[in-house]
């Protein structure tokens, strides 16, 4: 059946794709750019060749770091009846029964054998290799494969994908979240289109983006984040397509409290100290004392009068105005997007909450419930027991909240082979723990049917300068 | 009020679920005039349901109190009325993030047994995805059919009463994912290929016994399937309490210096006060084995 390129096209990879690498069990997360070397289990790789294939194509890596697409499979060798043996009595292992050397099969790999080739090479020169029971040389096969064979699978990026990758390589990135746990925090989370979830994570951004993955780009997705910045390289790694960044907003925990009580004013022309900050950050960074900026856009069109301007000054003052008109572009779109997000927040109706972080994560939930509509549901993670044990108590004591349930879950991996099922020999030894529950209405909540009241203007105060 | 769409304010038609407490939840369908009995007394929908807003407390005619909770997926599968075994939200949330559902997958799944599994793939496949289920009993085709109806699901999903070992799913080249819960999972991966789309999908088999498992396995590497992998989870449920361990008592220790008052008294009815979790008694050990394998493109 030939390949009909329009339907198939949105199974090909592009230049910019983000796109996952695979052997075996290690995955990478990367972007094709052409031109560009990078490293994939210890090899110097260019992806250019991958451009137009479709994905999930496993790649021959050859000299120079190129990819080949493999042929088809052929039919496995191992379907052929084999000289073998019945137990592993008579094998003495001294170490002797491989006649190759190192260098020998240094020599190979440099003379351009393939995978394949060289693991038919290791057989032949194996002393044992006939004597062993079938079971044993599949596992010998197995096992050489996974060290000789140079191959680069290219998959689409999903969940599923990057939370094994993650757990996997930078464990330590995502507060040990095994993705299984992951899993559970998505269902019991109810994420789903259409839904407004906040979102606290210090996992990379894995979380976010699983979320975002769970909502397809309906619903918004609030991203709460501490310090100078929402941190979104793991959310990137999906490749989301461009409108679902329009549902995606972000907001400062540092203003919650001032949220909470009426008085965040978003306004302000030097709104926020977070973007305070990292103006001033820029501005020292330039060498610009703002007050000569304030005066410079005091001035009107330039003075007609100073005839002794050079054209050079102006053209100094022209790129000065411009690049101030540009930071202050900025700053009101900053502007624009905090009061989004809060307009999304301040009706305290979301559908879900999600945590996952490394700060103690009572405070975190205390502070962040008053934003959740009654019956909803909210899931926090946490490394660590104890933490979330605290975080029991506290909403207990609070109230407001029922179906409150402390959880991990146990993983564990099979081999299923025919004779040889058994469960695997290492399992994770913890994924960390969930508490998961459901708001409901709070005795002082307003009863049904009646308008929030809206907050008087006179309550709002104009954040000052000292603050944050 | 639907099972993929929140909504704040309890209508007459809505499917609600009632919290009585820790594991002890109540699915009602809200009706002008009816009553529902609860151990608390009474509900009467038209004043107690009719207008609250979902997350509300109602005080029963006895006295005592519940929550009216918005339905989801997960509270459905802890209230609803078994027809069979059911899987749970543990394994369906495993099953959920592997096959990669998301808004806009098509599903293939069979059997639908009572529902459970369902509910759950439609909330995550809405609003533009569908799911097509086969179940070869004709009553329960029919009864989970009525409940897609009144969850206001209906419009995602497709219910077909056949034996999808013989038959397939009804559909060809569509699905991004196919579940199967049935007895003899092997008798239907040749059609689970088929079902899934020519450029490749992804597949789980659900078994509570290892041969099935064993013999499901060697039908997908027959069919072509890549990336087997069968595991197993289990949820582990912590309840916390508070719980006091008395202080053993060695006797008055005579190198210790003298007490405020202590007159040669040895210390008596002291104890610590701990905040542990203790695990239940006895906690569900097995559900059965997942099995997931990759159809590649073909």
């Amino acid at each position: 059946m030939a390949d009909n390129g329009d339907e198939d096209s949105e199974y090909r990879i592009k230049v910019g794709d983000c796109v996952v690498l695979k052997r075996g069990d290690i995955f990478k997360a990367m972007q094709i750019q052409l031109g560009k070397k990078v490293i994939f289990e210890k090899q110097w790789i260019f992806l250019d060749k991958a451009v137009g294939q479709l994905y999930s194509t496993t790649f021959d890596i050859v000299s120079g770091g190129n990819l080949l697409p493999q042929k088809p499979k052929n039919a496995d060798d191992a379907s052929d009846a084999k000289e073998a043996g019945t137990d592993n009595r008579n094998i003495v292992d001294d170490g002797k029964s491989q006649k190759l050397t190192r260098d020998d099969i240094e020599t190979l790999k440099e003379q351009g054998l393939k995978g394949q080739e060289i693991i038919q090479q290791l057989i032949d020169n194996s002393s044992t290799f006939r004597d062993k029971t079938e079971y044993a040389q599949d596992k010998y096969i197995k096992k050489k494969k996974k060290k000789y064979e140079n191959t680069v699978t290219i998959l689409k990026p999903s969940c599923r994908i990057l939370a094994m990758m993650y757990h996997g390589r930078e464990p330590g990135k995502i507060c040990h979240l095994r993705y299984d746990t992951l899993a559970q925090m998505l269902t019991l989370g109810n994420v789903h289109a259409g839904s407004k979830v906040l979102v606290f994570e210090t996992c990379a951004g894995l979380v976010l983006g699983s979320v975002m993955e769970r909502m397809g780009g309906y619903g918004s997705v609030i991203q709460m984040y501490p310090g100078g910045g929402p941190v979104r390289a793991g959310m990137e790694s999906f490749g989301f397509p461009a409108h679902f960044h329009d549902t995606l907003h972000e907001f400062p925990i540092c203003h919650v409290n001032a949220l909470l009580a009426g008085t965040l004013d978003t306004t302000d022309k030097h709104s926020s100290a977070v973007e305070k900050q990292s103006d001033q950050d820029k501005e020292k960074e330039q060498n610009q004392p703002k007050a000569e900026q304030a005066g410079e856009q005091q001035d009107g069109p330039e003075d007609p009068n100073m005839e002794t301007v050079t054209a050079e000054e102006a053209r100094v003052e022209k790129e000065k105005k411009e690049k101030e008109k540009r930071k202050e572009a900025k700053a009101q779109e900053k502007r624009m997007k905090l009061a989004a997000a809060v307009a999304q927040l301040e009706g305290r109706n979301a559908d879900g909450l999600i945590i996952a972080s490394r700060f103690h994560p009572s405070s975190v939930v205390m502070g962040l419930l008053k934003f959740l509509a009654p019956s909803r549901p909210f899931v926090i993670y946490s490394q660590y027991r104890e933490a979330l044990i605290e975080c029991f108590t506290k909403l207990k004591e609070h109230g407001g909240t029922v179906n409150v349930r402390l959880t991990d879950t146990w993983l564990r991996h099979y081999q299923v082979l025919p004779n040889r099922t058994h469960p695997l020999l290492l399992m994770s030894g913890g994924g960390g723990y969930l508490l998961s529950g459901t708001t409901v209405a709070t005795d002082t909540a307003k009863p049904s049917g009646s308008q929030r009241v809206e907050e008087p203007a006179a309550k709002r105060q104009k954040l000052t300068d000292t603050e944050g | 009020m639907s099972f993929v769409e929140y909504s704040d304010v309890i209508q007459d038609g809505d499917v609600a679920i009632v919290y009585l407490g820790i594991d002890s939840t109540m699915p009602i369908k809200v009706q002008k005039g009816a009553q529902t009995q609860t151990r608390y007394g009474v509900i009467r929908h038209s004043t107690d349901l009719i207008g609250q807003r979902y997350g509300s407390k109602v005080t029963c005619s006895k006295g005592g109190w519940v929550h009216v909770l918005h339905p989801t997926p997960e509270l459905w599968t802890v209230s609803l009325p078994h027809r069979t075994q059911i899987l749970y939200t543990t394994d369906i949330a495993t099953i959920t993030m592997m096959l990669e559902l998301k808004p806009g997958s098509v599903v293939c799944e069979s059997g639908t047994g009572s529902g459970s599994l369902s509910h759950a793939i439609l909330r995550t496949i809405a609003p533009t995805g569908h799911l097509h289920t086969v179940e070869f009993h004709q009553q329960r085709a029919e009864k989970v059919a009525e409940e897609f109806k009144e969850h206001r699901v209906d419009h995602l999903v497709t219910v077909r009463n056949q034996d999808v070992c013989k038959d397939g799913f009804g559909v060809t080249g569509v699905a991004d994912a196919v579940f199967l819960d049935i007895p003899s999972p092997w008798e239907a991966v040749r059609h689970a290929k088929t079902a899934l789309k020519r450029q490749g999908g992804r597949v789980c088999s659900f078994s509570p016994c290892i041969e099935q498992v064993q013999k499901t396995c060697q039908a997908l590497m027959d069919q072509g399937f890549e990336e087997l992998s069968s595991v197993e989870v289990l949820l582990r449920v912590h309840d916390v309490r508070v719980v006091s361990m008395p202080l053993p008592d060695f006797g008055p220790d005579p190198s210790a210096p003298p007490g405020p008052d202590s007159r040669g008294e040895a210390p008596n009815h002291a104890s610590i006060s701990l905040k542990t979790t203790t695990p239940p008694r006895e906690i569900p050990g097995h559900t059965g084995y997942l099995t997931f394998a990759t159809k590649p493109r073909t």
